[in-house]
């Protein structure tokens, strides 16, 4: 026996039209969605997003859904918790204050009528998986808060579930520990080869984590894609500012003579690198695509500084252009000088990198 | 402000060492200590101390327990005091469980319905509705007269020792509802969850998860209760089952005489029974915090009920509230009744019986209000002391006046009472010309000591609502200690106190056992007494009745008005911080 799943084990998840309400309020709208097997999955979003009663729903907790969930091709929607074989890990850990730690992590085993001998077996894997064999017969009330956090993992994989599904796992941890066991999920996800879902509203946690994610606002999924993809290339405004830092602007992309040109609402112009569509449009600016000069120039927008942070590694300015406020950063190197509040700039935008976004998405 | 130091008083001269200088809060500490040392720690000391005498010659000795040990009644009774202790604890589980589970569990509209009827059969002392459960599940009662008819057989609910455990497990159940039921809301849901999640459902996941969760609250409510029905006087001997430990204490000391070491003997394994018993449920719940609820987080997922299930419910539940209320609706019809004897139900109904009653029993009523009335008053006025004491000041072994107050919980009312007739039947009272233990106020006394636990708690969760920088700020201003905690501390812990003092009145009201053991003269008799004393012949149970209901009015109308208090404090309270 090994906690390690081999390639054929391994379960894809496929959501199909999902609906769900809490009486009148609906919280979740026309969710597809196909995780791929052994893919590490994150779902992002806001509080009130309705990415924890997704995450729920696979697991077969709240209010009965409308829709299809298949884990591993076998339909499940109507199935109740306890025949999914998903191994969830709760964001309090809900560890049993009455068991110790090997009880704990055995529970799942007994429940599933697992042969004494091989419980013992089983639970000592796991717990050496988390690198916890020490602590096999504490209570959880002696155990840290990131101690819990991997008893809680071990109680769930030491079940060799289909697929793994973490809820907001790191929040209850310190910043510090959080980036290294952000880490260790990863690396024991990858060694087990477990398809699993996580929920956070960290975009920094999901960005270095996942493989793929789905952004959620409004129950809806706004975008699904890799970190990159989502970061590079916004369908929507919501995406856009949710990761990362954005700068919109709004006006019309205009086809010229000398190819396409976005024209703000102010009447300030920049020259776009490719073709685009004729029409009303937003251009998202992230802040590092953007330089400050001192002169004028075609394809700038003139602006003031209104204000100026150190961030170490840059300098962050605020600036009054395009009849909207313009956060831009600039790499920081010793000795230099910073503009003051008040100094006229011309900003350069670099348009390759910008993203066009149709008005209204 | 006088100008210059303090010329040297008489007090300031005398050598510190023998005359301590004392802050006159820590006066007040030291009276209160000295009152409980001779109202509660003496007299108790003093029942101890005999229970290892010998009898004629003083010597220490464990003789007297080898007699007690060595007599089959003692032994008799000793098995069915802990017998019947046990199986109460069996029974009230069996009734409180459903009704804990059912609403903590589902949504269920009859959830209410349990919530309050829940909690009556503690607002009627338990000897009261004993002889109500005699008429309806007696031997000739309501239940069984109808079995014989139709069925042909009857059931032995009251016979002997069953009746006991019967009247007692109704009575005492809600200490086991009340917190089994907090416990159970105090489970978060993800707790639940997780063991679903790993595939427990069912009364397994209850078996496994849910129930082992509560039993911190569990542990507490069933030891109270047992504790309780161990203690208690009142229901066997109105039951007449004397070979249990109360009412041999109570007997050996009423009939045979204050000097047999027997009621003694008695005494101290009640108290080592009590003491005994918490410190168990103590060691259960030692580092078993299991309050696991998040913030934000709701408790366990309530389900709807199917139907079927719905019928069900109800049906368990208003069986259930059916035999629990039993006393209540036999003591209505008794009291209402004519003759009620070989009869499912009285003859007929009428008015005498309050009418007899209040011709007969004013004098218990207004001895009544004036015991509970002097006890909760006093009760209030130590409360707030010693809450203050305790959370205000950093007076050395400050925390041994919550101690001694709350040692009383240990203490049965028999004990008490055969310690202060023991105590205090060679003190005479100037002026009054009898010695101490029978002079009515000491019945007030031991009322007082008897329910301080309970007034001092409500007072100190009154004071700890009162910030510490209100009074600050009135010392600032220049205010003295004591005026300080007149004009700020004291106003603001009304609320507190004010349902401290009707508790403490209502329950002492109905109090039997301490009382019966101090009454001496029926002039003196507290309402309790006076009920015991009716029911002892059958043409006076109407009246007896009568007054049981009085008393039930009394205690409900004392919990209602605590209720009303507490709740317009609280709001008092929120609209001020708006």
């Amino acid at each position: 026996m090994t906690l390690e799943q081999k390639a054929a084990d391994m379960a894809g998840i496929e959501i199909r039209d999902l609906h769900l309400s809490f009486g009148d309020t609906k919280v979740l709208t026309g969710i597809n969605l196909s995780i791929r097997p052994g893919e590490f999955f994150a779902f992002l979003g806001p509080s009130g997003s309705g990415k924890s009663t997704l995450l729920r729903a696979i697991a077969g907790f709240g209010p009965q859904p409308k829709g299809e969930i298949l884990i591993g091709g076998r339909e499940v929607a109507t199935l109740p918790p306890w025949k999914r074989d998903v191994g969830m890990v709760f964001q309090s850990y809900a560890l049993w204050p009455h068991m110790s730690v090997r009880e704990n992590v055995a529970f799942g085993l007994q429940e599933r009528k697992v042969p004494a001998k091989e419980i013992r077996s089983r639970v000592d894997e796991a717990l050496a998986l988390v690198g916890l064999s020490h602590l096999a017969d504490r209570m959880p009330n002696q155990l840290s808060g990131g101690q819990q956090q991997r008893i809680a993992l071990a109680r769930t994989v030491v079940i060799q579930p289909k697929v793994l599904l973490l809820d907001e796992p790191l929040s209850n941890l310190d910043a510090s520990l959080r980036v290294q066991m952000r880490r260790e999920l990863l690396a024991l996800q990858r060694k087990l080869g477990l398809t699993t879902i996580f929920v956070t509203h960290d975009q920094e946690e999901a960005n270095t984590t996942a493989d793929r994610m789905a952004v959620l606002d409004g129950g809806v999924i706004q975008q699904i894609g890799s970190p990159q993809e989502l970061y590079d290339r916004p369908v929507n405004l919501f995406v856009a500012r949710f990761l990362g830092t954005a700068n919109i602007l709004e006006g019309q992309v205009e086809i010229g003579s000398d190819g396409a040109l976005f024209r703000t609402a102010t009447g300030d112009v920049l020259h776009l690198p490719a073709e685009g569509t004729a029409g009303p449009s937003n251009i998202v600016l992230r802040p590092q695509n953007i330089r400050i000069e001192q002169v004028s120039a075609p394809d700038t927008l003139q602006g003031e500084i209104l204000h100026r942070e150190f961030l170490g590694s840059q300098v962050r300015y605020l600036v009054r252009a395009a009849g909207t406020e313009i956060v831009v950063d600039q790499s920081h190197r010793a000795g230099e000088v910073w503009l003051d509040p008040g100094t006229g700039v011309h900003l350069a935008a670099n348009t390759r990198d910008a993203v066009l976004i149709p008005r209204g998405a | 402000m006088t100008k210059g130091p303090h010329p040297a008083s008489f007090a300031d001269r005398l050598p510190a060492f023998l005359f301590p200088r004392l802050s006159p809060i820590a006066m007040v500490g030291l009276f209160i200590a000295l009152i409980l040392f001779g109202f509660l720690i003496f007299p108790v000391l003093q029942v101890i101390t005999v229970a290892f005498q010998d009898p004629a010659s003083g010597a220490l000795t464990l003789n007297n327990f080898g007699d007690f040990f060595g007599s089959a009644l003692f032994r008799q009774s000793f098995f069915n005091s802990f017998y019947v202790s046990a199986i109460s604890v069996v029974v009230a589980t069996v009734i409180a469980l459903p009704l804990a589970y059912i609403t903590t569990r589902f949504n269920f509209s009859g959830s209410i319905l349990i919530q309050s009827l829940g909690f009556i059969p503690l607002i009627m002392p338990p000897f009261v509705g004993a002889v109500a459960m005699q008429l309806i599940f007696g031997r000739n009662g309501t239940i069984n007269l109808l079995l014989r008819e139709h069925f042909g057989f009857t059931l032995p609910f009251m016979e002997g020792l069953n009746g006991v455990i019967l009247v007692q497990s109704i009575h005492y159940f809600p200490f086991i509802l009340i917190n089994l039921s907090a416990s159970l809301r105090n489970i978060d849901r993800s707790m639940e969850e997780a063991a679903q999640n790993l595939g427990a459902h069912g009364l397994r996941l209850f078996r496994r998860i849910v129930f082992p969760l509560a039993t911190p609250g569990y542990i507490a409510g069933a030891a109270l209760v047992f504790i309780k029905v161990f203690d208690d006087l009142g229901t066997p001997l109105l039951l007449n089952v004397n070979n249990m430990l109360a009412p041999q204490a109570f007997l050996r000391i009423t009939s045979v005489g204050l000097n047999d070491p027997m009621g003694y003997v008695i005494s101290v394994i009640l108290v080592a029974f009590s003491i005994l018993s918490l410190w168990a449920s103590f060691l259960v719940m030692r580092g078993k915090d299991y309050a696991t609820v998040q913030k934000g987080g709701g408790g366990l997922a309530k389900r709807d009920l199917a139907l079927r299930e719905k019928i069900l419910a109800y049906g368990v539940v208003i069986f259930i509230l059916l035999i629990v209320l039993s006393p209540h609706i036999g003591l209505l019809l008794l009291s209402f009744g004519t003759i009620w004897s070989f009869a499912p139900l009285p003859d007929a109904y009428t008015f005498d019986n309050y009418i007899r009653m209040w011709e007969g029993s004013q004098q218990y009523v207004m001895n009544t209000l004036l015991y509970a009335g002097l006890a909760a008053t006093l009760d209030v006025i130590l409360g707030t002391a010693i809450a203050y004491i305790v959370l205000r000041t950093g007076i050395a072994g400050r925390k041994w006046l919550d101690y001694m107050a709350t040692a009383a919980l240990a203490v049965p009312g028999v004990v008490l009472g055969i310690g202060y007739l023991r105590t205090f039947q060679d003190v005479d009272v100037p002026f009054v010309g009898k010695p101490l233990a029978s002079w009515w106020v000491i019945i007030a006394i031991a009322l007082m000591i008897r329910r301080l636990p309970y007034a001092l708690r409500a007072c100190m969760a009154a004071l700890q609502q009162v910030s510490l920088a209100l009074e600050e700020a009135a010392e600032s201003l220049g205010a003295s200690k004591f005026r300080t905690i007149r004009r700020v501390v004291v106003p603001l812990m009304t609320g507190g106190i004010l349902a401290g003092f009707v508790t403490s009145f209502a329950t002492a009201a109905v109090e039997l056992s301490a009382t019966i053991m101090l009454v001496s003269a029926e002039r003196d008799s507290p309402l309790a007494y006076g009920i015991y004393l009716f029911m002892q012949t059958p043409s006076g149970r109407g009246a007896g009745a009568a007054l049981g209901v009085l008393a039930v009015v009394i205690v409900a109308l004392g919990t209602v008005l605590s209720q009303i208090i507490i709740e317009r404090d609280k709001k008092l309270r929120t609209a001020g911080r708006d």
